[in-house]
């Protein structure tokens, strides 16, 4: 039998479970766990600058890995400071473990120095929290906590750590559960198979099918099995944003990604389909637009392992609770023996989209002439190029996102990276940060803009400390751009703060650091200045890229109008 | 419509405000609220009143058994089930409405279950429309203060709702 404090449990449990980094921020409360942590070498601690940056690290990271992601904060500010990457991790379903520093027990209600209910605060953003109550139950609760943020529905889960359950003169006894079980909690992981069944007779007699894939094909590992479905069925898939790279994007049948921002053909193709087969993807208004004019001719099967998000906003037809990757097996295995009555009109339905397609081939933006500024677009795409579309991508929010969204294509799961649900700011660099540590060998690229890098910026000094050599590439268009589009199509340009005044000087402050930083104003640099960025994996280059401020984001969305009511460029409109 | 649902909940600390914060967070409406243990010290029942059409009575349940705290959960206006609440109300009782009260309590099978010279306090139980019904009648005689539990229920014959 072994004797552990709390704290010294907390690092133990952490080895045990197979954590090998967390990323943190000490104070008062925590720091029995830090010296806990001080005394050990298996798990290694990452200093970030600002707690906001730890939990958007180790949500980076668990999206690149599919582990969760491990915080440690203190009470009070450290932990409010966090409530933002948690809220973000929540709304992408990502699955994290934050723990909290609390005052100790007897101090609880006093309004005690440091002192703040975040189990409280953080209750509609959670999956679930714990407070600690005993020090002896810190090993389950941990592993409760462990369980049910990578299980099921993914998401954050906050533990509340009062100092006196980490005293180091209490000692318990330690054993690491190797199993947990919650008797309220048993997320289903097999669908229906009745249901399944009724969906795939739809299937095989869709005229117009589309599959409308997202997050859950990424966080369920499912994107084998659906490309295995999507390439025996023969239909046109589009991915939300949170689902890129679940299937491949260069393929034929790709295309591409859906909704406010997606692509011509994608949106025009759930507009006119009679079947769409939703899996793991949510009908969130981003992607449906006026939902009493969504999809007007279509049935819909939705696949969810989350009950609640089945017939939220629109109503399913074939509702299927149950794992993306189970049930598209499942699907398979009854495609499998079966003859497709459809293929003359599937044949048709090809014809009009590849009609889409044609139509937009090489609208898509205009590319800078010479003398005049880049446009991010094609900024991208260079990127794209010198990276051989292989790097992990972490993005900021606003144009650029999109931009990154639409021009880097992803042949793979895990790889683009981004803020979807809650479009957090400041998320991107950090994110970038917590993947460069787990994936060494991998090229890392934030695509950011000069707003939200500004936000989180602070994070160099970790980069310094801990030799992160991400690639940082700042779509410096002078200003919030997306706030300005939007200000350009609704306010007759009235640009209410959307200017980002008095601009660092990038060069020099990331030169303060120590790093190297390359400025890009002409086409011309471009190359070159991208040869240099990625000549060394381990090196961290801030490339400070000036973009044409006047560039929107096309297709748009209209607001209020159907999924194919686009805005094509600054003069054209469906 | 009006639904009944019936929640068997971990009785642990901060679960109960994860079931009222669902209902604020989701802009989903309260009517009333009941809440006690029961004969497993581990497990309190809550009961909740609420309005909405099938949606939202369909997203309220699935956003509930969603709650890792929740453990079953039942809608019991989905079959025949009993409803009862228990209400306290203080009347003025001075002179001839002493005997008004005393009457009108009777007829609502109603008890008076504390008395001074000027307040008799009334206890009676029901589903919610006898005791709206009550207050009505009590109204014009001058009721002085009124504490409801909010309904609880369960359902009729054999049906259970237990782990
Ligand atoms: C934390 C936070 N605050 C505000 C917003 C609203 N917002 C969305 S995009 C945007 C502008 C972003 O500017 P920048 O980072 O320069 O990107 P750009 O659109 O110019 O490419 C703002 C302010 C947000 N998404 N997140
Ligand atoms: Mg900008």
């Amino acid at each position: 039998m072994e004797l552990l404090s709390g704290a010294d449990m907390i690092a133990r449990f952490l080895k045990d479970e197979g954590v090998e980094r967390i990323y943190g921020y000490p104070g008062g409360a925590a720091l029995h766990i830090y010296d806990a942590l001080f005394r050990q070498d298996s798990v290694q601690h990452i200093l970030v600058r600002h707690e906001q940056a730890a939990t958007h690290a180790a949500d980076g990271y668990a999206r690149a890995s599919g582990k969760p992601g491990v915080v440690l904060v203190t009470s009070g500010p450290g932990a409010t400071n966090a409530v933002t990457g948690i809220a973000t991790a929540y709304m992408d379903s990502i699955p994290m473990v934050v723990l909290c520093g609390q005052v100790a027990s007897h101090l609880i209600g006093e309004d005690a120095f440091q002192e703040t209910d975040i189990v409280g605060v953080t209750r509609p953003v959670v999956k679930h929290s714990f407070s600690i109550r005993h020090p002896s139950e810190i090993p389950e609760v941990l592993k409760k906590a462990f369980y049910l943020a990578s299980t099921g529905r993914p998401g954050p889960v906050v533990v509340d750590i009062p100092k006196d359950m980490t005293a180091p003169t209490e000692r318990y006894e330690y054993v690491y559960p190797k199993k947990v079980k919650i008797r309220s909690y048993n997320p289903v992981t097999r669908g229906h198979s009745g249901q399944i069944k009724k969906a795939v007779d739809m299937m095989l007699k869709a005229r117009r099918p589309v599959f409308y894939t997202g997050g859950g094909i990424v966080t369920g590992r499912a994107s084998e099995a659906l490309t295995d479905l999507v390439h025996r069925l023969g239909f046109p898939i589009t991915t939300t944003l949170m689902g890129i790279g679940g299937y491949p994007q260069g393929d034929q049948q790709s295309l591409g990604w859906l909704g406010m921002h997606g692509s011509y053909e994608a949106n025009m193709a759930m507009h006119h389909a009679d079947l769409i087969v939703a899996i793991g993807a949510r009908f969130d208004d981003r992607v449906t637009n006026n939902t009493s004019k969504f999809c007007p001719t279509a049935k819909i099967v939705h696949v969810d392992i989350d009950p609640s998000s089945i017939s939220k906003t629109v109503r399913a037809d074939v509702p299927i609770v149950g794992a993306a990757g189970s049930v598209i097996d499942e699907m398979i295995s009854l495609v499998q023996d079966r003859e497709a009555s459809n293929a003359e009109a599937l044949g048709e339905w090809w014809k009009s989209i590849e009609g889409w397609r044609a139509e937009r081939e090489g609208k898509l933006y205009e590319p800078s002439k010479p003398g005049e500024a880049l446009k991010p677009q094609e900024v991208i795409e260079a990127v794209y190029r010198a990276t051989r579309g292989e790097a992990f991508v972490t993005t900021d929010v606003g144009q650029h996102q999109m931009f990154a969204a639409q021009y880097y294509k992803f042949a793979k799961p895990n790889r683009f990276i981004t803020s979807g649900g809650l479009g957090t700011m400041g998320f991107g660099f950090p994110a970038a940060m917590g993947i460069k540590l787990s994936y060494p060998q991998d090229d890392v690229v934030c695509f950011t803009g000069e707003g939200s890098f500004q936000m989180m910026m602070q994070e160099l000094s970790t980069c310094k400390q801990f030799d992160v050599g991400v690639k940082i590439v700042n779509l410096n268009n002078q200003s919030l751009g997306m706030v300005r589009q939007w200000q350009d199509l609704n306010y007759k340009s009235r640009h209410a703060h959307s200017y980002m005044e008095s601009l660092p000087d990038f060069a020099k402050l990331i030169e303060a650091y120590g790093f190297t930083a390359i400025k890009v104003t002409t086409f011309d640099e471009l190359e070159p200045a991208l040869e240099r960025a990625f000549a060394d994996t381990n090196e961290l280059v801030f490339l400070d890229i000036y973009v044409d401020p006047f560039e929107h984001v096309y297709p748009m969305q209209v607001p209020l109008g159907s999924m194919r009511d686009m805005l094509l460029s600054k003069t054209e409109r469906t | 419509m009006r639904h009944i649902i019936s929640i068997l909940l971990e009785n642990e600390p901060g679960a109960l405000s994860r079931v009222v914060g669902l209902f604020s967070q989701r802009n989903f409406n309260i009517e009333t609220l009941n809440v006690a243990p029961t004969e497993d010290p581990s497990l309190s029942r809550l009961t909740v009143t609420t309005v909405g059409d099938d949606r939202v009575i369909e997203q309220i349940t699935k956003h509930l058994n969603k709650l890792i705290d929740v453990v079953k959960l039942v809608d019991l206006t989905e079959g025949n089930h009993i409803e009862r609440e228990l209400m306290l109300v203080k009347v003025k009782a001075l002179g001839a409405a002493r005997d008004e009260v005393k009457r009108t309590a009777d007829i609502f099978r109603a008890q008076i279950v504390d008395v001074t010279p000027s307040v008799y306090t009334v206890q009676i139980t029901g589903d919610a429309g006898k005791l709206d019904a009550f207050v009505q009648a009590m109204a014009p005689i001058g009721i002085l203060e009124v504490a409801r539990t909010g309904v609880s229920g369960i359902a009729r014959g054999d049906k259970l709702l237990s782990l």
